[in-house]
């Protein structure tokens, strides 16, 4: 266990490093002057004066590898910088829009595998092969469609549908509870689609497998075989996508933000983007890669509790 | 319910009879027409989008630039089958031009992604448990993978994007390097099971040289499984591309994009749901039908490896 922990940790720390060297890097491939998008981009005109003054209070007049060096051992010490839109530590910015985005992206992702579980066990209830096949039809109809929907139409139909019809639901995102169902809806649809795909395979396969008619022919119950062998297996392949799960979620937060006006990080990266403000961009990247690493080594420990096949 | 203990007996080739005696039979054919279905609609869909890519005039009655103010804001209806947009644009020709804009978008995207793909997977793949001398190339490519893989979705696009500035070519190699790391992985595995096979060995037994065997045996037999999964990836592409100009960073407008399109209407939202509703269903057409008709291609091609 300490042995998987430490190797789960350098491996981490290798991935930060290596995003934010790729970073540093990339910034200094690409033409365009950094002191130009701290004074407010190309068209902005600023004076030669201000822009020297805007390379010597971000450091960009030292040399490359003093620069380097700087951001690493800022790094380490947990400073990410100073953004150069808002003019304020980045790690401030991050620190106040993470929890949003966290609180949004967990509960799509719960609704998610709700959904996806839910629609493997319903299909899988279906009896006789006939029904079966038009059971499976329907789900894998459902799935592929909801898989296919991208993120950004699919918020723009709800908020049609559940806020300008029917007025049920706010059409922006505010405080209240209210206010996160479409947000929550939109980035869980898709991803509940592409789990909902694989899931249902693996669920379909360990009903029909050897060891649930033997479970079955020990007189356990069909929901006492769904709990016990069924649903461990149509998760296993759920939680070796975590991954994609991931990533799906990252850029559906930053569609999702901005079309809803919900403050977070998704919106966050996209204002840092776009006004090429690589600092932001910078902090908001490693701290999604932080989050990457983490969720890959929990998928881990899942992947080992719910399968005993993979031990130590 | 107990299932059946052998659910398909075979004849002595061991192809299932069930489906050799639905082959001959009347219903049988009926049923497996049904069976295949989803395919043939999404292979509808991609004629019609095909079409539409090579000559959109045939379909599209309108200039999908020309605006006409005295006809902004017209539902759908007779005359513009999709209504008009804010400048009274006809909605239906801009969704078909757009088909050209989107789906190059999407291709060109997906081969970027191969190209660099292949690049990473092919030496990974060749070195990878080999000799001590060449291992540490999979080693370095699989670090490389482990940090791309760590930028999940479109978290490497917007970095891309963040440094080089946002714009079309941008944002198709943007996708493209999205999509890469995955496509890389699976090359190398290909990569990896090809070059210990017994066909490998056969034409190295033969006496061909290395270059030959890459080009003749390892190329074509690792790029078929990767090219269904490309076909399950334009998908992607697409919606990812339209995604980055829907957020204001890819095809800028009036251009006739999908995404622009929806960036455009989702202004008018309350006042034109039809400018969002149809450019956004092209999407999901898209996307739908590269999924189904990647798994088809997926199915039919696995039986003969």
């Amino acid at each position: 266990m300490t042995r998987w922990l430490l190797s789960r940790t350098a491996g981490g720390l290798l991935v930060l490093w290596a995003v934010a060297t790729l970073i540093f890097l990339g910034i200094r491939l690409v033409p365009g002057d950094p002191a130009e998008a701290i004074m407010g981009g190309p068209g902005s005109q600023a004076p030669p004066e201000a822009l020297e003054a805007a390379r010597v209070e971000y450091g960009l007049d030292r040399p490359l590898p003093v620069q380097y060096a700087v951001m690493l051992g800022n790094l380490l010490r947990g400073n990410l910088g100073t953004s150069y839109s808002l003019r304020v530590p980045v790690a401030d910015v991050v620190g106040e829009q993470l929890p949003g985005t966290l609180l949004l992206a967990l509960l799509s992702w719960v609704l998610a595998w709700i959904l996806a579980l839910g629609l493997a066990v319903l299909t899988s209830l279906a009896r006789g092969p006939r029904w079966r096949r038009v059971a499976d039809r329907i789900g894998s109809g459902l799935e592929i469609v909801a898989a296919a929907v991208p993120h950004f139409w699919l918020g723009s139909v709800l908020v049609l549908v559940f806020a300008t019809s029917l007025g049920w639901l706010p059409p922006v995102a505010d405080d209240t509870a209210a206010g996160l169902v479409l947000p929550v809806l939109t980035l869980a649809l898709p991803l509940a689609g592409f789990l909902g795909q694989i899931m249902r395979e693996s669920l379909a396969t360990a009903l029909s497998s050897p060891f649930a008619l033997a479970a079955r022919a020990r007189g356990e119950s069909e929901a006492g075989v769904l709990l016990h062998h069924g649903l461990r297996h149509a998760a296993l392949p759920g939680i070796g996508l975590s991954g994609w799960a991931l990533g799906s979620l990252i850029s559906g937060a930053v569609v999702v933000e901005s079309l809803f006006a919900r403050p977070g990080l998704g919106r966050t990266l996209l204002n840092a983007v776009t006004a090429r403000d690589v600092p932001l961009v910078t902090g908001v990247v490693l701290v999604s890669a932080l989050t990457y690493v983490v969720v890959m080594a929990l998928a881990d420990l899942a992947e080992r509790l719910a399968d005993p096949r993979i031990s130590a | 319910m107990i299932p059946e203990l052998s659910a398909t007996t075979t004849d002595e080739r061991g192809r299932p009879t069930e489906r050799l005696a639905a082959r001959r039979s009347l219903g049988g054919l009926a049923a497996r027409t049904a069976g295949e279905l989803p395919a043939l609609l999404a292979g509808v869909v991609v004629l019609f989008l095909l079409a539409a890519v090579a000559a959109p005039q045939w379909l599209a009655p309108a200039d999908p630039l020309a605006i006409d103010p005295a006809a902004a804001f017209q539902g759908p209806g007779p005359g513009h089958w999709l209504g008009t947009d804010e400048s009274g644009r006809d909605l239906y020709s801009r969704v078909v031009f757009g088909a050209r804009e989107s789906l190059t978008i999407g291709a060109a995207a997906t081969a970027i992604g191969l190209a660099l793909a292949l690049l990473l997977g092919l030496p990974a793949g060749l070195t990878a448990g080999r000799a001590r001398r060449t291992r540490w190339l999979d080693t370095v490519i699989g670090r490389v993978l482990e940090v791309l893989f760590a930028l999940p979705g479109l978290l490497l696009a917007l970095v891309f994007i963040a440094l080089a500035g946002p714009g079309l070519v941008t944002t198709v190699v943007a996708v493209g390097l999205s999509t890469a790391p995955g496509y890389a992985r699976i090359i190398r595995g290909q990569v990896m099971r090809l070059r210990d096979s017994a066909m490998v060995e056969a034409a190295r037994v033969l006496g061909r040289s290395p270059g030959q065997i890459l080009l003749r045996h390892l190329l074509p037999n690792a790029l078929g499984p990767v090219l269904v999964l490309a076909t399950l990836g334009v998908g992607q592409a697409v919606v990812w591309a339209s995604a980055l100009s829907f957020l204001g960073l890819g095809t800028p407008p009036p251009a006739p994009e999908w995404g622009a399109m929806l960036s455009a209407g989702r202004t008018y939202l309350q006042l034109a749901w039809w400018m969002t509703v149809f450019p956004g269903l092209a999407i999901v057409l898209v996307a739908a039908s590269a999924t189904v008709l990647g798994r088809w291609l997926q199915r039919r091609t696995e039986g003969l490896r």
